[in-house]
């Protein structure tokens, strides 16, 4: 048969690509539901992280059911906070099946962008998750955050004492800063400065600052990585613009 | 069929100490051992099937679309890695990132299809393509050996240099981590192979 005739070639390749797109799609499909899932407990993870649970995933026989099980246990409640601070819709089971857990921080901080940019009218589509996270000892308010870090996205959770003054524990998460570098901020020894932080003085929300060259101002200042100047202050930024963003519902629930 | 299809790739014609091909991957993925492993397995999972997918259909491939052609099939491949470890090793895939799709435009594939499998038997294709991943596979093991080693003080995520060194003043090199490094260690092994090899080099 002559295969270089255009028929031939045209005939081939519409053959090819048929097959191939089909077999995809199926594959496609037929993994979407595992997949899926791994986002949700990497979610779930990072959130329970921040209040330094789920700390056995790594060792735990499956670890998505432990981690399900965990979060299930102690994230009690879950509600999403509008613009003005007001609580507007509060769940209290599966959580993960709820909006609070599938609202994105993404498009949260792409509204935030827009009104910054002066948009007003963006502030009625705020949606700002909050999680409540009961354990035995005591009961904490975790807040998400999301911005832009050096190379690529950052995002974290910030988990506050129960009258929302200081923050108890926190977790950075980033997509592709520099190793060894913008990337200390997703390790333990740069979070766990964090902890004991007073956010709120004197009834205004003064977010924690990140400062090179020693603390002086214990209070409410944390060490930037070293040689990170960038991604320190992005993440600076990112607290701050989001605890801003919050602060009507922290001035309310006070 | 010859030994010398599976036996040649890994050392004497390694894809990336000797014809220096997919070095861009190689820079990227071997700062851990785990992902440089998984690394190593995808690719060679898909030279080696698309090589055999391409020779199997080798006679009926038109030849003005044959490099289109091996783009298909090898792009097939690839995503149906990618989606595999999304599903079954989100961790792994997670730190890859962009790096399994960029499988695709691994020169070491495209160039196995090129001058072996679209002219060679599907079986010793196969095989081909299996020791061509292989050979790539070592070289980024090894090299995300070192860079783990002394960029991290670990070993697959475990701790190996004692606390007790650190405690002494040792430091983990940041060097290491950074992708200049695999370059110098790449450079370092094709200098361990070229001093054995004399004859060889032109």
């Amino acid at each position: 048969m002559d295969t270089n005739k255009n028929t031939y070639t045209i005939i081939y390749a519409t053959i090819l690509v048929v097959i191939v797109a089909a077999l995809l799609a199926i594959v496609s499909l037929s993994l979407k539901g595992v997949q899926d899932t791994n986002v949700e407990v990497e979610k779930q993870m990072q959130i329970l992280g921040s209040a330094a649970l789920a700390k056995d995933a790594k060792s735990a026989p499956s670890k998505n059911k432990y981690v399900q099980d965990e979060f299930a246990k102690y994230i009690t409640k879950a509600f999403i906070v509008d613009a003005q601070g007001n609580v507007v819709e509060e769940f209290n089971s599966d959580i993960v099946k709820t909006e609070p857990f599938k609202i994105s921080p993404k498009e949260q901080y792409e509204i935030m962008k827009k009104i910054e940019g002066g948009d007003e009218s963006a502030k009625a589509q705020l949606k700002l998750p909050v999680y409540i996270c009961t354990t035995p000892d005591a009961t904490k308010v975790i807040l998400s955050c999301y911005g832009q870090g050096l190379w690529g996205p950052i995002w974290g959770y910030m988990s506050l004492s129960e009258d929302l003054t200081t923050i108890e524990g926190i977790l950075f998460d980033h997509e592709s800063e520099t190793p060894g570098l913008g990337a200390e901020i997703a390790t333990e020894k740069f979070q766990s400065q964090f902890n004991g932080k007073t956010i709120l003085k004197d009834g205004v929300v003064s977010p924690v600052k990140i400062v090179k060259g020693g603390v002086k101002n214990p209070e409410n200042e944390v060490d930037a990585v070293s040689g990170a100047t960038v991604t320190s202050t992005k993440v600076e930024d990112m607290i701050t613009m989001w605890l801003k963003y919050y602060q009507p519902y922290i001035n309310a629930k006070k | 069929m010859d030994k010398n299809i599976f036996k040649t790739p890994i050392i004497k014609g390694n894809p990336i100490t000797v014809l220096v091909l997919g070095i861009c991957s190689a820079l990227a993925v071997t700062v851990k051992l785990e992902p440089a492993l998984v690394m190593a397995i995808a690719v060679t999972i898909v030279t080696g099937l698309s090589s055999f997918l391409v020779s199997l259909i080798r006679k009926t491939i038109p030849n003005r679309i044959r490099i289109i052609v091996q783009l298909v099939v090898v792009a097939m491949f690839v995503i149906l890695v990618q989606q595999i470890l999304k599903a079954y090793a989100y961790d792994v895939s997670k730190q890859l990132s962009v790096y399994v799709g960029l499988i695709i435009t691994n020169c070491i594939i495209m160039g196995r299809i090129e001058a072996f499998g679209l002219s060679e038997k599907p079986l010793p294709s196969l095989v081909d393509g299996l020791a061509n991943g292989l050979g790539y596979g070592l070289v980024l093991v090894i090299v995300a050996f070192f860079r783990e080693l002394f960029g991290s003080g670990t070993l697959f995520g475990m701790q190996v240099i004692p606390q007790s060194f650190y405690d002494a003043g040792y430091m983990n090199n940041g060097l290491f981590i950074m992708p200049p490094m695999a370059l110098i260690l790449i450079g370092c092994l094709i200098w361990i192979q070229r001093s054995f090899t004399k004859e060889d080099t032109k």
